[in-house]
């Protein structure tokens, strides 16, 4: 079937990406995806078959000229594929890992109709590291400076966008972070083995060379508020772009236990902070034998990964629907499933049981089964009376999802949020309540996707620029 | 970077820094805290401002040498640098005039509570200050907090000066004689601040403390210095770091402080074994 396809011109079989072997890849933290040689890209950008009306855009937030980059690979033209991208999207090194392109991109791919969509995602990294290794910096024009200043709170996906954007525009930014390193979720969240730091560093420096500021160790509504910012600073326009940094605990007995971690202390300790280089670093982690992360998406799999490689004996997902409702990307769902970790569906821990010196020793749970759907459209899991059994673990982490951090509306008068929280901003512009604020990202919709947050960015970038010129608000 | 341009050892074991850290000094209110880090690759710490000049961009601190950390910050000297500050954090003590305060401050607790004794004598407040240290020599800023109290009683667990005993037996002392306590803040270790809770829950005297849970970034994201609260789980970073004592769980806050000490001992033991002149002549 594939071979006579491939006869009229179309090839559906995508070009594999080589990784590392999961029996070793669990004793690292070093990236678990190798890359595409150029051989390999090249072959796979062959398979692209250049459509007059190019679906795959459209399902890109960051409105990259798919089509395009990808021709100009097929040339062997890799750096101007890297412009190319970069017209449109300041990190490319970044998407082409972290992207859930099945969803979007690729899965709008018109061979997605008969076999496999063209390895957008991989192609794009391959682009972008190709770059990178040849030591060049491909810049897209710049407008003359406008003399006019956007302050930038959050140096995650969406801040980074922005700032890049504003920056070819003509505009000075100044990118504010409360942690001592820009990346934002990128640098605290995601693990090394997924996507190196060094690949974060390089595109803040990108961003840096556009002209872009970063000021790191200011918690804006404590160190700094935008009032302050804006009346005192001299900023003409300021992007919130903090994301959703609260912690949502389960609200049962036992979670200020020792051996409970929220995700996002367990991965911070990890990935910002090194702990996995303790004592070569000052921070610590501890980790049992026995791991249980609840939670069934992206967070959950990359904590339960992290679990595995600081030596975990088993390293267990708890998660009370089934392997269909997880949001977890497949790809990652299947790199776990590699590399040994236990999925246990409709399951719901009820209580955390903790021994005579306060540390974990199991977790109380009760199964579940799948009711009717709920405003999701996922199915409601329902428990099963009766069904309580203990799971023996003596570390659990809680990733269950992620809420906005108060500190920030807390302290800026005008700005509205709704009712979990979230900054209320409109969906096309970005724009706040309060003039010349605008803010993008999970802290506008609650958790999501880095390529959501980029979106975001590029919109909110095209209206601070609209505003900037016109005054309009 | 946040160049240090004063040291003070007040002891062997416990150090006075002035500190660059101009956004921190403008903003700083009592109560707060900064989180800071030495270098690439440090931990960050919490430690609470002391004090500030906002005119010249400074910021006070004043810490124990406990473990790796403190006692490689307390090698630094003026000139040297730390890669990070980062705050104010946390909310800043509600002030008032409460009528009578009892400030109560343990160890290197004093340190902390000294902006809020402060604050609370601007207020108008009448100020009793009870001190409490192991020895003489770990005592600190005695002279700066007589300055602004009413009245200073000072205990050693040793006897070493002051009144042999801990700062319980002279808040009970206090109480016994009659005096008449509007509100206590309280800030030391959380033993201490457990037992002062205790020896007032018979006369209802309503008591501020100040947690040192454990902490990571400090702006809410991780929740590592979460501790329970009444029937609530707050995190210190940002719900704190004051609270109403009668209300915190400090066996809880107790437990989770010793989840890393055996990692503790392990980054000490290493620091010593490269760096031995730095703990040369401590015990």
């Amino acid at each position: 079937m594939a071979e006579e396809k491939k006869k009229k011109g179309l090839n559906l079989n995508r070009v594999d990406m080589p990784r590392q072997d999961p029996k070793e890849r669990i004793k690292n933290f070093n990236e678990v995806a190798l890359g595409y040689t150029e051989e390999m890209a090249i072959a796979e950008a062959q398979r692209c078959i250049q459509c007059k009306k190019p679906f795959c855009v459209e399902g890109c937030p960051a409105e990259v000229k798919i089509p395009e980059f990808i021709a100009l690979i097929v040339e062997g033209k890799f750096i101007e594929a890297s412009r190319k991208i970069k017209e449109t999207n300041a990190l490319p090194a970044i998407c082409g890992r972290v992207c859930p392109q099945e969803e979007q991109c690729e899965e709008k791919c018109i061979l997605n109709k008969k076999g496999a969509p063209v390895a957008i995602g991989r192609l794009e990294r391959f682009v972008a590291d190709y770059e990178a290794k040849m030591g060049v910096v491909e810049k897209p024009e710049m407008a003359p400076p406008s003399g006019k200043r956007v302050a930038v709170i959050g140096s995650g996906p969406g801040g980074l966008t922005v700032a890049a954007d504003l920056a070819v525009m003509g505009h000075e930014v100044v990118v504010f972070e409360a942690l001592h390193k820009p990346g934002g979720v990128l640098v605290y969240g995601i693990p090394e083995f997924r996507l190196p730091k060094v690949i974060v560093e390089r595109e803040v420096d990108y961003i840096k060379s556009l002209g872009v500021k970063f000021e790191c160790d200011v918690v804006v509504g404590r160190t700094v508020t935008i009032d302050d910012l804006m009346e005192k600073e001299g900023f003409d326009a300021v992007f919130i772009g903090v994301g959703a940094g609260a912690p949502v605990f389960m609200g049962i007995p036992g979670e200020t236990l020792k051996g409970v971690y929220s995700a996002n202390e367990f991965l911070t300790r990890n990935n910002l902070m090194k702990a996995y280089l303790f004592p070569e670093y000052d921070t610590p982690i501890k980790v049992g034998k026995k791991v249980a992360v609840i939670g069934g998406g992206n967070v959950a799999m990359d904590a339960v990964r992290t679990a595995l490689r600081l030596g975990a004996d088993e390293a267990h997902i708890v998660y009370r629907r089934t392997r269909a409702e997880m949001p977890a990307r497949a790809e990652e769902i299947e790199n776990a499933e590699e590399e040994g970790v236990i999925f246990n569906f409709l399951v719901n821990p009820v209580e955390i049981i903790g021994d005579e010196n306060g540390w974990v020793k199991g977790m109380k749970c009760i199964r579940m089964e799948l009711g009717e759907p709920d405003a999701s459209g996922r199915r409601r899991p329902v428990p099963i009376p009766g069904s309580e059994f203990i799971m023996d673990v003596d570390t659990v982490v809680v990733a269950i999802g992620t809420q906005a951090n108060p500190v920030i509306q807390r302290t800026t008068p005008g700005l509205e949020v709704n009712k979990w929280g979230y900054i209320v901003a409109d969906p096309e512009t970005c724009k706040t309540t309060k003039k010349g604020v605008f803010a993008g990202g999970d802290i506008i919709r609650g958790a999501a996707t880095v390529i959501l947050a980029v979106g975001d960015g590029k919109k909110a970038a095209r209206a601070i620029d609209h505003y900037l010129k016109t005054g309009e608000w | 970077m946040f160049k240090i341009v004063e040291k003070r050892d007040w002891h062997p074991l416990i150090c006075e820094m002035w500190i660059e850290a101009p956004r921190v000094a403008k903003k700083h209110r009592p109560g707060q805290f900064v989180i800071l880090r030495l270098h690439e690759k440090g931990e960050r710490i919490p430690l609470t401002v002391v004090d500030k000049k906002p005119e010249e961009g400074l910021i006070r601190i004043i810490f124990q040498k406990v473990g790796k950390t403190t006692f490689e910050l307390g090698s630094f000297n003026p000139g040297d640098s730390l890669a990070d500050v980062v705050g104010p954090l946390g909310r800043p003590t509600h002030i008032e005039n409460y009528g009578t305060v009892v400030g109560i401050g343990g160890g290197v607790g004093i340190a902390p509570l000294y902006p809020i004794l402060k604050g609370m004598k601007e207020a108008g407040n009448k100020l009793i200050t009870i001190l409490g240290a192991r020895n003489k020599d770990l005592l600190i800023l005695e002279d700066e907090v007589k300055a602004i109290s009413d009245e200073v009683i000072v205990t050693t667990d040793d006897g070493s000066y002051g009144k042999k005993g801990f700062v319980t037996d002279a808040l009970k002392e206090l109480i016994d004689a009659g005096t008449k306590i509007d509100q206590v803040v309280a800030i030391g270790p959380a033993i201490m601040m457990k037992f002062v809770v205790k020896t007032l829950e018979p006369y209802n005297i309503p008591c501020i403390v100040s947690l040192n849970a454990m902490m990571l970034d400090g702006t809410g994201m991780c929740g590592v210095c979460r501790v329970t609260i009444g029937d609530e789980v707050k995190f210190v970073c940002v719900d704190g770091p004051e609270f109403d004592g009668y209300k915190v769980d400090f066996d809880e806050l107790m437990s989770r402080l010793t989840i890393y000490v055996e990692e503790e001992k392990i980054a000490l033991e290493r620091f010593k074994k490269a760096h031995p002149e730095i703990f040369a002549g401590v015990e």
